[in-house]
């Protein structure tokens, strides 16, 4: 069976089975739209959260991130998975017994304001707006490598998927797919690995794996990734490069913009109990675990078999041993054909600069002393000669360059855009919510009925995917900067206003206002000084290299300092002015204890 | 006791336990994965140093068991206090 008929089939299938879901979790009232009835449980609400939450990037692009940077890029590790320590403890159990069905609703609730309400709109949309324009381009791409369609047509197809079962299902429809997404996107991320883990180290599992010998020559794994990344002129793995302060700044800034992201926080809203919120955030991180544990050792494990493709002799420690892989190799063995699948769709790509009919792979940077000094004298080497190695390719490729079976690779293509599809869905819930929640019954006509509301919802869930879509098929400058953008802005609003909100009882009406808007408009104020104004390439006033940095801060560090800015704000401006009134100080009360939160179900 | 005492005191023990749980989370992995990794680096695991270790996966590990470990603390201290549901 070709491989085409294979991605076929478990795409197929795949879709199939999410098509039968939404049939069968159709919404029949506003509250099973926006929060399922809050009736899952919170081991399921943990498998659909995690679905949600690990997007095309984390599914695709977080192994090749973390391989082709090493150690300092552990802050993707820790910093999206350390936000939902924060989640479980400072926000989810208390915005669940708030009970109603947005975050930018407890905002206007909180703080009295249709105002702060509408300024939690706005930031809500910037951040899905952003974030999921990367998930409809994750689809396209992923169509368009395994099913051999235009990136477009991939698209609308994926487009279709998401509007069967989220304008039919709401909250509830997506809940149910988000399991099933969770299901086949870990089957497909750990089959890959475990065979990959077991080929380079004998272990089953990839974790212990990745601190385990080589089956090679019973040397220490990481260690030897070590030795022959630095033999090729590159950094070393194990090793930190990079400032002290801004590793810290920039993990913070995940944490807290993570435990800031709308869409992950409504999926808190879907259990029964404020008990269930903090268990479920628990069964969360478990699932998310599962691929998060997993992905430094896929990063790793497959730069290495990346090294040894092109220096058969590094396959022990000892690089230059062997000479490097020859050009009529990789235009003709069996086993290289992974590398011209790849070259096809641009990721890959080489070129036998100094015409030896061998292809060295080598860091030009690196190249200035020691052993690969000598080689590049020796071999008249012209510079590195793997001009192209796209960082998502350790994914994509990872079964081809670990000669696993077509199914295996079928099995990555339906994961892939399980990963993508998933949370392309819960963002969407996120935007339709808040445009038919919060601005059609907060703002423009509050005395809409439950039907015509349940209405406006499905309308602009489809309006929503409409525009996802079209962003989608020509990216604007800012869909590149999720990390800083996204993350920056619910790090420096949506999650210190949210915590201000639960743990003061203080900050009223204007402090909290001025502290969203000085906490936003100096993390965009700083991104955009650095990355240009409103993204637009060449208009950037200061160069975005760390020594240009202020005191060595990221632009996507800088949420942390965004965070900072709006709590101080908040604060000084809420002792300058009047106390809340006491129906909101009772409110506070009442979200700080569990009971009675089974009460706020009917609304 | 009054029941605003009662809920202070919920209040009160609750705040507690929060900066119990995120010292530690600080502690695995601002701490021993990056500000002390240098501190720890006598320590060897697995080809490289415990620091490494935290930073890729002892964080995570740690991060799950906290929020396990708050859910129960909380569930006793909602009973202890009548609040639970």
């Amino acid at each position: 069976m070709s491989q085409f008929t294979l991605n076929l089939i478990f795409i197929g299938l795949s879709f199939a089975l999410y098509i039968g879901i939404a049939i069968w979790a159709r919404a029949g009232s506003t509250a099973e739209f926006y929060a399922a009835n809050r009736g899952v449980s919170p081991v399921m609400n943990g498998m659909a959260t995690a679905a949600d939450w690990m997007s095309a990037a984390s599914f695709i692009s977080m192994a090749g991130l973390i391989a082709f940077t090493g150690y300092d890029n552990s802050t993707y590790l820790m910093g999206w998975t350390g936000g939902y320590v924060l989640l479980a403890m400072l926000l989810a159990p208390y915005l669940r017994k708030f009970g109603k069905f947005t975050v930018p609703e407890f905002i206007g609730d909180r703080f009295y304001s249709k105002t702060a309400r509408i300024i939690g709109v706005i930031c809500l949309l910037i951040i899905s707006i952003t974030y999921v324009i990367g998930q409809m381009t994750g689809v396209g791409v992923t169509f368009s490598r395994y099913l051999e369609v235009s990136n477009s047509t991939g698209l609308w197809i994926g487009a279709a998927m998401v509007f069967m079962y989220s304008v039919l299902g709401g909250m509830k429809g997506i809940t149910y797919t988000q399991v099933a997404q969770y299901v086949v996107l870990i089957i497909a991320y750990t089959i890959p690995a475990v065979f990959i883990a077991l080929q380079l180290t004998g272990h089953v599992l990839p974790q212990t794996g990745l601190f385990g010998s080589l089956n090679a020559n019973d040397a220490k794994f990481l260690a030897t990734l070590d030795q022959v990344v630095t033999d090729l002129g590159f950094n070393s793995y194990t090793g930190h490069h990079g400032t002290t302060l801004n590793m810290v700044m920039f993990t913070l800034a995940l944490m807290i913009g993570t435990a800031g992201l709308p869409h992950v926080i409504i999926r808190f809203f879907t259990v029964p109990k404020v008990s269930d919120a903090r268990k479920s955030a628990g069964w969360a991180l478990v699932f998310i675990a599962l691929l998060y544990t997993v992905a430094p050792a896929v990063g790793s494990m497959s730069r290495f078999n990346l090294n040894t493709t092109m220096w058969p002799g590094a396959a022990t420690g000892q690089t230059f041993s062997e000479p490097a892989v020859s050009l009529d190799a990789i235009e003709n063995d069996p086993d290289k054909q992974w590398m011209r699948n790849w070259q096809v769709t641009g990721l890959l790509n080489w070129e036998d600069k100094n015409g030896d009919g061998l292809i060295q792979y080598y860091n030009e940077a690196g190249a200035t002393d020691g052993e690969l000094a000598d080689v590049v004298a020796q071999q008249g080497l012209q510079g590195n000669e793997l001009t192209t190695v796209n960082n998502d390719i350790m994914v994509l490729a990872n079964p081809e360059i670990a000669n696993l079976p077509g199914w295996v690779i079928a099995i990555v293509a339906a994961g892939g855009l399980a990963a993508a599809l998933s949370t392309a869905a819960g963002l969407l819930l996120a935007i339709s919510g808040a445009v038919s929640h919060d601005l059609v019954k907060g703002a423009l006509n509050p005395n809409i009925s439950e039907k015509g509301e349940l209405l406006a919802a499905r309308i602009s869930m489809a309006a929503s995917i409409l525009v996802a879509t079209i962003l989608g098929l020509n990216p604007p400058g800012f869909a590149a900067q999720t990390v800083a953008l996204a993350f920056g802005l619910a790090a420096s609003s949506i999650f210190p206003v949210l915590m201000m909100g639960i743990f003061s009882k203080r900050i009223n009406k204007q402090g909290a206002i001025a502290g969203m808007l000085a906490g936003i408009l100096s993390t965009l104020l700083y991104i955009f000084l650095y990355k240009g104004w409103f993204f637009i390439s060449g208009t950037n006033s200061l160069n975005d290299v760390p020594a240009e940095w202020v005191l060595g801060i990221s632009p996507a560090s800088f949420g942390v300092v965004g965070a900072l800015i709006n709590f101080g704000v908040a604060f000084v401006v809420s002792n300058a002015t009047e106390e809340p009134p006491l129906e909101v100080q009772e409110l506070v009360e009442s979200i700080r204890v569990p009971r009675g939160a089974g009460d706020a179900v009917s609304h | 006791m009054t029941d605003k005492q009662s809920s202070n005191a919920y209040w009160q023990a609750n705040i507690r336990i929060i900066w119990i749980c995120i010292a530690i989370w600080a502690l695995v992995s601002y701490g021993f994965a990056i500000i002390l990794r240098p501190l720890l680096s006598a320590i060897k695991i697995g080809g490289t140093d415990l620091g490494f270790w935290f930073a890729q996966q002892g964080s995570i590990l740690v991060f799950i068991a906290l929020i396990f470990f708050y859910a129960a603390r909380m569930n006793r201290l909602d009973r202890d206090h009548g609040v639970d549901e």
